[in-house]
């Protein structure tokens, strides 16, 4: 009796609030180091680590834990180490500024890095010059909140990504500002996770990258100044929702880079001034629907190989060129999109145009043909080709066509 | 020759069709404003109008006041004044006068659009330069013609089909050579042909400056590299310039040998 009596008080002292305790670090705290305080804790414990600047990476978290920095304590990994490696499900990393990881073309080295497991946070920090930013292993159900991870380009082969994920799933990224960086964010093997209201921009290469990656959805981001916006690439159900593509140039950029990918969605979307709008090869049964095209280059450039894609309701206004197509598109529906040069006429007042619109000019072709002959954009020649195309089309292709055109613009 | 100059230059100012030159320029800027309130587009359109319009009134306007000044003009040359003075100072004076009604009309709309408050005014004074530069271009080749040409049918008529050539037939077979020669890498040759052309290089001028992001292929690279660069836009200065000095020297030329 006395046996039982002792062996469900010591259940009760094992699992009640009693047993997770708050462990300080930090100059004139209990613990002087973080890994004396990671040392003692056990399951549950939270970890406060005081201001100041740690030079003992990588911190190891190998049991669940809660890190938390107060007062934006640095963790300075000197050039050479990881900052923060976490080995254990149910870790929360928060308040930190990592530094310095140094570059390496031997290994991928993280500001902090998650290792084949669930349930972790990672919000609130601050990653400077790091190699990579986040990377994610196998992990899955966690969150990438709040952070600002800062890289300092110098080329592809030696700047990493800032969000890396690998084999993951049901994953959280939101509200964090990158730059610098390769790509942003990038997705390989990455399923069922959201990108939610972040801010990518200054990077490399892309925005965010998606790879062989499926049902993911990326909402409410701002893509700025890469160079490409976005890319995703073998990828099946990408839902792309209320995205900002802005102020992607360059020789090769991309608002939006898609390639082999299936059954996406690209909806409420805003291109402004990109070199390319969106260039699609390659891929099917996407969905564009009510997206703005706002002063590109060329707004959409379908290459071969895209069947039964939709355009409905999209706003095209002040692109160079609207709509550039290579290749058959006859499975491809064009539909009740305002086109900002179209001249036709609506005389029963139903909003929509009378006349077919097509999208692609005469010029247009033939810049696709020779490239060499943009020099001549806006030039009178050119109108009057365009013109005498438009009344008697025989070049352009007869199957890239609006037969509902929108008399205005879509108010959004 | 001052004196030449205002009198050419008062003449024409008083003339219903300078007027008529600058209420157009002034209703279509206004007219464009009121459309799109967005000034990159306006300039835009402007630069069209500007590429089709100005070199041909210039022309027209050339040989126009050569012709119909002609008495005046035998009358000075009675007078002991020195030839170079006369012809010189009745085409700065035609010149100025157009270059002056362009940039009022084109210019005061902009202006009471807040240009100055955006970052659009280094674009803009690119547009306003090549308009005043093309007129002065172009009516130095209309009144050239008139002087070459007594008959005035042909001095006219000559002025069209030099416009024609130079807005668009040039342009033709411009393309038509890049399209023929298509497999060869072209772009310098590209750069080349259009200094030949001053309408093209105006374009290209005020195209770097406002419809870059379609022009950033490879091949717009190319240009952007040559013309984007303060020697490139200096040299393109430069030839426009020499484009105004070839008539203006043939001019002095002629008008030193000319039997009247």
């Amino acid at each position: 009796m006395i046996r039982q009596l002792l062996f469900l008080a010591l259940i009760l002292l094992l699992s009640g609030p009693a047993a997770t305790r708050t462990l300080h670090v930090g100059p004139g705290q209990s613990y002087s180091s973080i890994r004396r305080a990671l040392d003692a804790a056990g399951t549950g414990d939270r970890i406060i680590v005081h201001a100041g600047t740690y030079q003992e990476c990588p911190v190891v978290i190998d049991r669940s834990i809660t890190l938390s920095g107060y007062g934006l304590p640095i963790l300075d990994a000197q050039g050479e180490r990881e900052g923060v490696i976490i080995e254990a499900d149910s870790v929360t990393v928060e308040g930190f500024e990592i530094r310095h990881t140094g570059y390496s073309y031997i290994e991928d080295r993280a500001g902090i890095r998650v290792k084949r497991n669930k349930a972790f946070t990672i919000r609130n920090n601050r990653l400077i010059l790091t190699f990579f930013g986040i990377y994610l292993e196998h992990a899955r159900s966690g969150v990438v909140e709040n952070n600002a991870i800062l890289g300092k380009p110098l080329g592809e082969a030696n700047s990493g990504n800032g969000i890396h994920l690998w084999y993951c799933s049901e994953v959280d990224i939101r509200n964090n500002l990158i730059r610098g960086h390769r790509d942003g964010i990038y997705f390989e093997f990455a399923t069922d996770s959201r990108i939610r209201n972040n801010i990518s921009e200054d990077n490399l290469r892309y925005g965010l990258h998606f790879m062989f990656s499926n049902d993911d959805i990326y909402t409410g981001n701002t893509f700025r100044e890469n160079g490409a916006g976005v890319a995703v690439m073998f990828s099946r159900r990408i839902r792309m929702l209320h995205n900002l593509f802005h102020l992607n140039w360059g020789q090769a950029a991309y608002g939006l880079l898609l390639k082999e990918i299936y059954d996406a969605e690209i909806r409420e979307n805003t291109f402004q001034k990109n070199t390319i709008g969106i260039f699609t090869e390659g891929s099917n049964r996407i969905h564009y629907e009510d997206n703005d095209f706002l002063q590109n280059g060329w707004a959409v450039k379908v290459a071969g190989g895209c069947d039964q894609n939709t355009f409905i309701r999209n706003n095209f206004i002040g692109n160079s060129f609207d709509f550039a197509a290579i290749g058959n598109m006859s499975s491809n529906r064009i539909e009740q999109n305002f086109w900002g040069d179209y001249t036709g006429y609506d005389l029963d007042k139903d909003g929509t145009g009378d006349v077919p619109y097509r999208p692609v000019k005469l010029f247009n072709y033939i810049v696709d043909q020779t490239p060499e002959t943009i020099i001549l954009m806006r030039s009178l020649l050119v109108e009057i080709l365009n013109f005498s195309e438009k009344v008697s089309p025989v070049l352009t292709p007869a199957d890239v066509s609006d037969a509902l055109p929108r008399m205005h613009r879509y108010g959004r | 020759m001052l004196r030449i100059i205002r009198y050419s230059f008062a003449d024409l100012i008083r003339s219903r069709w300078l007027y008529f030159y600058t209420g157009f320029y002034l209703v279509l800027t206004g007219a464009l404003f009121l459309i799109s309130a967005d000034l990159s587009k306006v300039m835009v359109s402007l630069m069209n109008a500007i590429l089709f319009i100005v070199p041909l009134v210039a022309l027209l306007f050339g040989v126009m006041v050569q012709y119909y000044t002609r008495e005046f003009t035998e009358l000075l040359l009675a007078q002991p004044l020195p030839r170079r003075s006369i012809f010189l100072g009745q085409y700065l004076g035609i010149a100025t006068a157009l270059a002056m009604s362009f940039l009022l009309g084109a210019g005061i709309p902009f202006i009471l659009s807040g240009i100055f408050l955006s970052g659009e005014i280094w674009n803009f004074s690119i547009l306003l330069l090549s308009g005043v530069l093309l007129s002065y271009i172009f009516s130095a080749l209309g009144y050239l013609l008139a002087l070459m040409h007594d008959n005035r049918i042909r001095g006219f008529g000559l002025a069209i089909v030099i416009w024609l050539i130079l807005a668009v037939i040039y342009d033709g077979l411009f393309l038509l050579g890049l399209a023929w020669f298509s497999d060869y890498p072209l772009e310098r040759v590209a750069i080349g042909v259009t200094l030949f052309n001053p309408i093209d290089l105006a374009r290209i001028l005020i195209l770097l400056k406002l419809d870059i992001s379609a022009l950033m292929g490879y091949t717009g690279a190319v240009f952007n590299r040559f013309l984007g660069t303060s020697t490139g836009m200096g040299l393109a200065l430069v030839v426009l310039a020499t484009w105004a000095i070839v008539p203006v020297t043939l001019i002095r030329t002629i008008s030193l040998k000319k039997d009247f």
